[in-house]
């Protein structure tokens, strides 16, 4: 028996089978879904930050022309008793080896007892229209008792704060400590150390489609349907079924085309459980479209976090000791607990020996919209804070910034690399390949090379104009566990159909896992089936997030096939009158080693199959041909990159231009370059939006200063540049393709790499960019300020 | 009921190439008179207050945001969406150059790009890369980073003039 794995469309350049029908107009998102009888809900959201519900009036909506149906909080509370808080699920070996303290509110699905956040819904009304629910909406009157808003992250922890969750007695609803070696003496014997503080601001995932909810009760089978535009089918139906009392068999949890997601549609929200218990509440289907304002003001945000570092080196700017001590915004609630806060810490030891380091991280909850992953997810934060410190020590010893980041580098010839503190799974992280060196070296030979650049940017100063040059390094940890899931089935046709817990969001899955499975099966990619994001087609998923489901779910595909083969194999040389070992797999059937023609279909072979008189199958062979695998990882592949770039400052204007923007990037096995490219480039324009354009504003009352996309500046074909790709494969021995995560990676680096070019450029003001966003107005006062100094 | 329905008022207009008429109210906004009494869900709403550009349609010929129209204000025009470019199964050239460049992910904005980069075309039809990257700042997409779609643009451009 012989199952090769023939690369014929892993690794091509194949353009998506999903295209067409979002092409054409006819994809169908959310919003395009329609079912008879439908009903359309409106919510109704706090206006403040921080108050007491005393009272909730609905009389006035509920009698408003088009109004079903209307629900407070308060009165929510009453019939279904808010969950309470619980422990947060870690995995027992993390437990183990990290001191650390969570404190878990549960978000209710509509307020009750206090508004937390400006956009925390309050209440739902339900009518025959959007526009006439949106208008009842706006009758419902809100008696509040105001509460001090607490706004500021650092503030929040002190004694005398208001407390946003008061069973606490405290905003400190997070805390963990990391360290590794023996910190203080390494500060100690070093000869340099520097001290700074880092605030890498709050800004968002921004789909272009927001949120949106459909959900269907049918009463003769006691069961609910829910498509919602989300990342995470398995979890809705979940959560929904603790909801309603009904067993997860009864639910099914269908996301259709998701309009974008990047990691804020990756949880389950309080609407998402509302809309179904309303349905049933009404006995008609309920839809919900967020409008855009709401997204701002509701769908979750984003980074946010304040760093106080301390680093100490030595003559040749090699790192000897590390402290940190930062604080994460996380907002009214904490959907995704350790996630954020605990990705930052491990993330920050980079691409780079790290010995003897220190670091604590506490989550504080405010009176703002609740903070979850967004691409990145809290990688980007620790960019900035590494990343600054490298140019830091090269500017304080008189080196090049590659040349510090080259001496502190991990070798290619040292991999594996353990680094000494555990994953998020509790798993010891070791760099399971790689190349860092190589990387740095081929970004800035993109760009010219550093002295070349030294050269120009001499040159153009002396005509007045201001160049730098940033650098930004990264490992990230991706496909992390828990499983993914997949069932791999013969169809009848024989065609190969294959169903995951993954759920894309624009990511082209359909077609990626088309080429995965076609060359497992030797098969075309057109003669495999995909289906996800529906949970009544795999019973067990996870969902697509932190870069996992390329590696996650085509690991579960190549199990499930594999021990699937084996049993066409052997039905194939049944049918061949011939031994198990002597057939393979070819041409979309079973054919005899070194015979060439006569192949067997695979449509042969699902028929000889089946259950029932006549089938072809040999003794002790059992019925149907499907398997079903659940990939549960040994632990994360590390991908890594080095992103570089040149930017002019205009010092009178404060405008960034990037003149040269460069990515060296390894994920390992490329499955599909040019969706590969897609996917770097796309996340490269989030980051770069975050570090120049992005920002979510609150004022001392807590007030969203940037609640449209007026004030909430997303980035345009005009303000991202080209972006230079160079690729460099080093495939993990972790999964059986040597697949690495790729989705998040290209937002990590572009806020420090803004940071460090536009610092470069500004040197000789004495300007140092150790916040984000990097925007004119504090170009201009870092320029004005530098000159009045001299 | 506290108060009357809202009167109810005509609409007549030709949405690629066939006639339409019905009845709306008032205040209807023309991207959801044309999605949920047209049924041509293909133009999505993004933002509705005409800053994404992902309901972008040509209105008699003319790139325009249907998010901050109202449906009355379409009375007697002629209006393509994306849904009227493709012949029957033959993409438009300009679909073709981005189904072959990658210039999409999620897809949810590409009408809006689609309809805004063909009036552009119209207006330029051999544009730089500068001229395009400047044209399409009206219509935001979050996926693809805008690089594939200023390649599908300028590769589709060629064809287009071949075409017109």
């Amino acid at each position: 028996m012989t199952i090769a794995t023939e690369s014929r469309y892993v690794g091509k350049p194949m353009v998506r089978r999903e295209d067409k029908r979002l092409l054409t107009g006819r994809g169908q998102y959310i919003a395009d879904f329609t079912l008879p009888r439908m009903l359309h809900a409106a919510f109704v959201r706090s206006p403040v930050a921080h108050a007491r519900i005393k009272s909730v009036d609905l009389s006035a909506a509920r009698a408003a022309p088009g109004v079903v149906y209307a629900l407070s909080g308060p009165e929510l509370a009453k019939i279904v008793p808010p969950v309470s808080d619980s422990q947060l699920s870690l995995p027992a070996k993390w437990k183990s080896q990290i001191q650390h303290k969570f404190l878990n509110p549960q978000q209710p699905m509509l307020a009750h007892d206090k508004a937390r956040h400006v956009g925390e819904a309050i209440a739902i009304v339900v009518a025959e229209s959007r526009y006439a629910a949106e208008d009842a909406a706006e009758l419902v009157a809100v008696d509040f008792e105001p509460l001090p808003a607490v706004v500021d992250a650092e503030a929040a922890l002190k004694p005398d704060s208001a407390v946003v969750h008061e069973q606490y007695k405290t905003n400190t609803i997070g805390e963990f400590v990391l360290r590794k070696g023996d910190v203080d003496s390494a500060f100690a014997r070093a000869k340099h150390k520097l001290r700074r503080r880092f605030h890498h601001h709050r800004y968002a995932a921004i789909p272009m489609e927001t949120r949106g909810v459909v959900a269907t009760y049918d009463e003769r089978t006691d069961s609910m349907t829910i498509w919602s535009s989300t990342q995470v089918v398995h979890w809705v139906r979940k959560e929904a079924a603790t909801m309603l009392g009904i067993p997860e068999a009864r639910i099914r949890s269908v996301a259709l085309d998701v309009g974008g997601g990047f990691g804020v549609k990756g949880h389950v929200y309080p609407e998402d459980l509302l809309i179904p218990f309303v349905a049933r509440a009404i006995g008609q289907p309920v839809k919900w479209i967020e409008d855009r304002h709401e997204h701002l003001i509701s769908a979750c945000h984003s980074r946010d976090q304040i760093h106080e570092i301390e680093v100490a080196f030595d003559d040749q700017g090699h790192i000897l000791g590390f402290r940190n001590d930062y604080v994460v915004d996380c907002g009214a609630w904490n959907p995704i607990g350790s996630g954020i806060a605990y990705n930052t810490a491990v993330h920050m030891l980079g691409p780079y020996k790290f010995q003897d380091f220190s670091v604590r991280a506490r989550i504080a909850a405010t009176n703002k919209v609740a903070n979850a992953p967004y691409r990145g997810a809290g990688r980007p934060e620790a960019a900035l804070v590494t990343e600054r410190v490298m140019d830091l020590i090269a500017q304080e010893l008189k080196l090049e910034p590659d040349e510090v980041r080259r001496r502190n580098m991990i070798r290619a010839d040292e991999m594996p690399y353990a680094m000494g503190v555990p994953y998020r799974d509790g798993q010891p992280i070791v760099y399971d390949s790689g190349d860092f060196p190589s990387l740095l070296a081929k970004a800035l030979s993109a760009l010219g090379g550093m002295g070349a650049f030294r050269k120009r940017q001499r040159e153009a100063r002396a005509q007045g104009r201001y160049l730098g040059f940033g650098l930004g390094c990264y490992t990230e940890g991706t496909g992390v566990g828990p499983f993914e899931s997949a069932t791999v089935r013969v169809d009848p046709s024989g065609k190969i159909y294959v169903t995951s817990g993954a759920c894309p969001h624009g990511q082209g899955m359909e077609t990626i896992f088309a080429q995965i499975v076609a060359d497992l099966w030797s098969v075309d990619p057109a003669d495999v089936v995909v289906q996800l994001a529906d949970t009544s087609a795999i019973a067990i998923g996870f969902g697509t997030m932190a870069s996992r489901s390329t590696v996650t779910g085509s690991a579960a595909m190549h199990d499930a096939s594999r021990r699937l083969q084996k049993k066409v194999l052997a039905i194939g040389a049944n049918l061949l009158e011939c031994a198990a070992g002597d057939v393979e797999l070819r041409k979309g059937g079973v054919g005899i080693i070194g015979v060439p023609g006569k192949e067997i279909s695979l449509a042969k072979i699902a028929h000889a199959a089946r259950p029932g008189w006549d089938n072809g199958r040999p003794q002790g062979v059992e019925a149907g041909l499907e398997e079903t695998n659940y990939w549960e990882p040994p632990t994360v592949t590390w991908s890594s990159a080095v992103h570089a770039a040149i930017v002019e400052v205009d010092i009178g204007t404060g405008k960034v231009t990037i003149d040269k923007y460069a990515i060296a990037h390894d994920c390992g096995t490329v499955v599909n370059p040019l969706l590969l490219d897609g996917q770097i480039v796309g996340g490269a324009a989030q980051g770069l939006g975050g570090a120049l354009l992005e920002e979510f504003n609150y004022d001392a009352q807590g007030q969203l200063l940037t609640g449209s996309l007026m004030d909430y500046l997303l980035p345009t074909a005009s303000d991202i540049p080209n972006f230079e790709l160079i690729h460099q494969s080093s495939p993990t021995p972790l999964n059986p393709l040597g697949v690495k995560g790729v989705g998040e990676g290209g937002a990590i680096s572009p806020p420090v790499v803004i940071a460090n070019a536009v610092s470069d450029a500004l040197r000789e003001f004495g300007a140092e960019f150790n916040s984000t966003p990097i925007k004119p107005e504090q170009i201009v006062r870092a320029v004005r300020a530098g000159a009045a100094r001299r | 009921m506290t108060e009357p329905k809202m009167s109810l008022v005509d609409v007549r207009l030709t949405v690629n190439g066939k006639p339409y008429a019905g009845q709306c109210e008032p205040r209807k906004l023309l991207v959801d008179f044309l999605r949920e009494d047209l049924g041509l869900t293909g133009t999505h709403a993004g933002c509705e207050h005409g800053i994404c550009g992902a309901c972008t349609i040509l209105f008699n010929g003319e790139a325009a945001r249907s998010c901050i129209m109202l449906a009355v204000q379409a009375n007697g025009a002629e209006i393509t969406t994306v849904e009227g470019l493709a012949k029957g199964a033959e993409l438009h050239p300009l679909q073709q150059a981005f189904h072959e460049h990658h210039a999409l992910q999620c897809g949810f904005c590409t009408p809006g790009m689609l309809m805004a980069a063909i009036d552009f075309l119209k207006v330029n039809p051999a544009p730089t890369e500068h001229e395009v990257r400047e044209a399409m700042s009206s219509v935001i997409c979050r996926c693809t980073g805008y690089q594939n779609i200023v390649k599908a643009i300028l590769a589709a451009a060629p064809k287009m003039r071949a075409s017109a």
